[in-house]
């Protein structure tokens, strides 16, 4: 069967395209095509994942939906694709749906599972925020499908691969891109597998000291509950929660954050939950594997010490 | 101007989320429906404010059946002029795209705009799929929109941090936190929504490409394994030979 993968491509093999390529491989024989001027060795780093046939357009450098959509639909039809799979981020919840309209095919928003094994194609997405898991059947011939970040493990699974360039009149796009305001250093919040996040309890700004120092110490992103980011304590890009971004970490851990509903719904996707708040009757206890009840300007930095001794007890 | 906003009613955010039918459908029992808070509070909004400002119209649009006109009527007395409802169940977001689509075609909006996703379905798929069918630029999860005459700037969330863009009428674009603030209708909207036009049109035949085969709670978590604060140390262990996530 063939696999179509969109992925996009920096200096690096993003985790998310490894999940995508992942994802393909599971489904059939896998084309990736990519844009942009990415280097060989990760371009061929995507054979490691299962990626048969490489296609870079390199002269295509701006995401304009349009202009992808039309590439994705060109190359799907090249490919003679069944399923065309690529990941749930910005962008792909730009295209994804496009693609699938252009070609009226059934689209799947988020799959966090492989399908289920029955004549009919089946995978899970979650809905109500996260409070409940929908089995989605998708009915037409080729399949449209993004995959949540951090649902799929990648796995390596190396095949002979051939890299090629990709040239065809695509069209023009019609969105302008004036500026970007670049976000920090660091590994972005939807993709991040570990996550220190803090709120109102940390009592103010010049208290994230002790927040950073975690997250330095566990190699983890950090984040922050809605009103933080609303009084313009941290950054609106670091709120989690049901109006900012929605994460689903290996491991995310809460201070100072009372666990709102609506906070909860942009985070409870996340394997393991660990809560800090002083207050034993704060409702994110409810939702949390592990929880100390205890002052975040305590306990942090001791948690942060002991994650320093287990890593260099690990070395 | 004359802008189409798309609205869906969505359980209030404090629902509580069961199933019936062997779990095939979504308990309604008890619940509470609401205007879509992406479609209220930032595209909805935004839109009004753009027409207060520069002149024109805000129309709704809505797939659904008579279910959806309180939440339709509270569009209108936060301040549309008008609404449309599509008069069928919303079987799937091609379905509903093909629906709002089909009626944005005749009518020649300058800007169509949606929530950035529902918070009930959280597909995130009507904006692009209506932008698609519509051959129109689709600006995504969109926190600023200001227009100068036919052109539109706007920031919009992309990977690598903030994009500013600028789009000529017409395009599609999803609304996130931050295009605007939520509005709560005075008495006089309350009033003056009863009187305004809400046309209710048949639906077009599509048939749905996706269907929901059943729906799912997670597993609920197991309780919380409580620590004291200065048994960190016990905390690292049982996240590394426990839980295994470090």
């Amino acid at each position: 069967m063939s696999v179509l993968v969109f992925v996009e491509l920096k200096n690096k093999l993003s985790k998310a395209a490894k999940e995508a390529i992942t994802y393909g491989k599971n489904l059939g024989s896998v084309t990736v095509i990519t844009y942009g001027n990415a280097p060989d060795n990760v371009l061929s780093e995507m054979g490691e994942y299962g990626a048969e046939k490489i296609w870079v357009y390199r002269s295509l450098n701006e995401a304009n939906d349009q202009v992808l959509c039309n590439f994705i639909v060109k190359a799907a039809k090249k490919t003679d694709a069944e399923f065309i799979v690529l990941s749930q981020d910005q962008t792909g919840k730009a295209v994804g749906p496009r693609v699938a309209a252009k070609i009226e095919a059934g689209h799947v928003s988020g799959a966090i599972s492989l399908p289920e094994n029955s004549d009919e194609f089946t995978v899970k997405t979650n809905v109500y925020s996260g409070k409940a898991i929908a089995y989605v059947t998708v009915h037409s011939k080729i399949k449209v499908i993004s995959i949540l970040p951090n649902s799929i493990q990648p796995v390596e699974n190396k095949v002979d691969s051939s890299i090629s360039n990709f040239e065809e009149d695509l069209g023009l796009g019609r969105i302008k891109i004036k500026d970007l305001k670049p976000l920090g250093e660091g590994i972005p919040l939807p993709e991040a597998e570990l996550v220190v996040s803090a709120g109102r309890g940390l009592k103010g700004p010049e208290n994230w000291g002790i927040v950073e120092d975690l997250a330095k110490s566990l190699g983890a992103t950090t984040a922050c509950s809605r009103p933080v980011a609303d009084i313009g304590w941290r950054p609106h890009h670091e709120h989690v929660g049901q109006t900012g971004v929605a994460i689903r970490p290996n491991l995310y851990i809460a201070a100072g954050i009372s666990g709102a509903i609506q906070h909860l719904a942009g985070v409870n996707g996340s394997k393991v939950i660990v809560v800090i708040n002083t207050d034993p009757e704060a409702p994110f206890f409810k939702a949390a594997d592990y929880g100390v009840i205890g002052d975040a300007f305590e306990v942090l930095p001791k948690l942060t010490t002991a994650i320093n001794n287990f890593k260099s007890s690990q070395v | 101007m004359k802008i189409l906003v798309c609205i869906s009613k969505v359980p209030d955010t404090t629902s509580k989320i069961n199933f019936v039918d062997n779990d095939t459908k979504f308990d309604e029992n008890g619940v509470q429906y609401v205007v879509n808070p992406y479609d209220e509070w930032y595209a909805l909004v935004r839109a009004l404010e753009l027409v207060e400002a520069q002149g024109g119209s805000v129309t709704t649009i809505t797939v659904g059946t008579s279910a959806d006109d309180p939440t339709i009527r509270k569009a209108l007395a936060i301040g549309a002029n008008d609404a449309v409802r599509i008069d069928a169940e919303p079987v799937d977001s091609f379905f509903v795209s093909k629906q709002i689509a089909n009626y944005a075609l005749k009518e020649n909006f300058d800007i169509v705009m949606t929530g950035k996703e529902t918070i009930n379905y959280n597909g995130a798929q009507i904006g692009a799929m209506v932008s698609e069918l519509l051959d129109m630029p689709f600006v995504s999860l969109a926190s600023k929109l200001d227009v100068v005459s036919n052109v539109a700037t706007l920031e919009r969330d992309v990977q690598a941090g903030i994009e500013v863009v600028e789009v000529e009428f017409p395009f599609v674009v999803s609304a996130s936190k931050g295009m605007a603030e939520q509005r709560i209708p005075n008495m006089r909207g309350i009033m003056a929504a009863r009187t305004k036009p809400l046309n209710i049109i048949p639906a077009d035949d599509q048939k749905p490409l996706t269907s929901v085969l059943k729906f799912e709670l997670p597993s609920p978590k197991t309780g919380c394994k409580y620590l004291d604060p200065e048994s960190m140390d016990e905390l690292v262990e049982l996240l590394h030979n426990e839980s295994k996530v470090i």
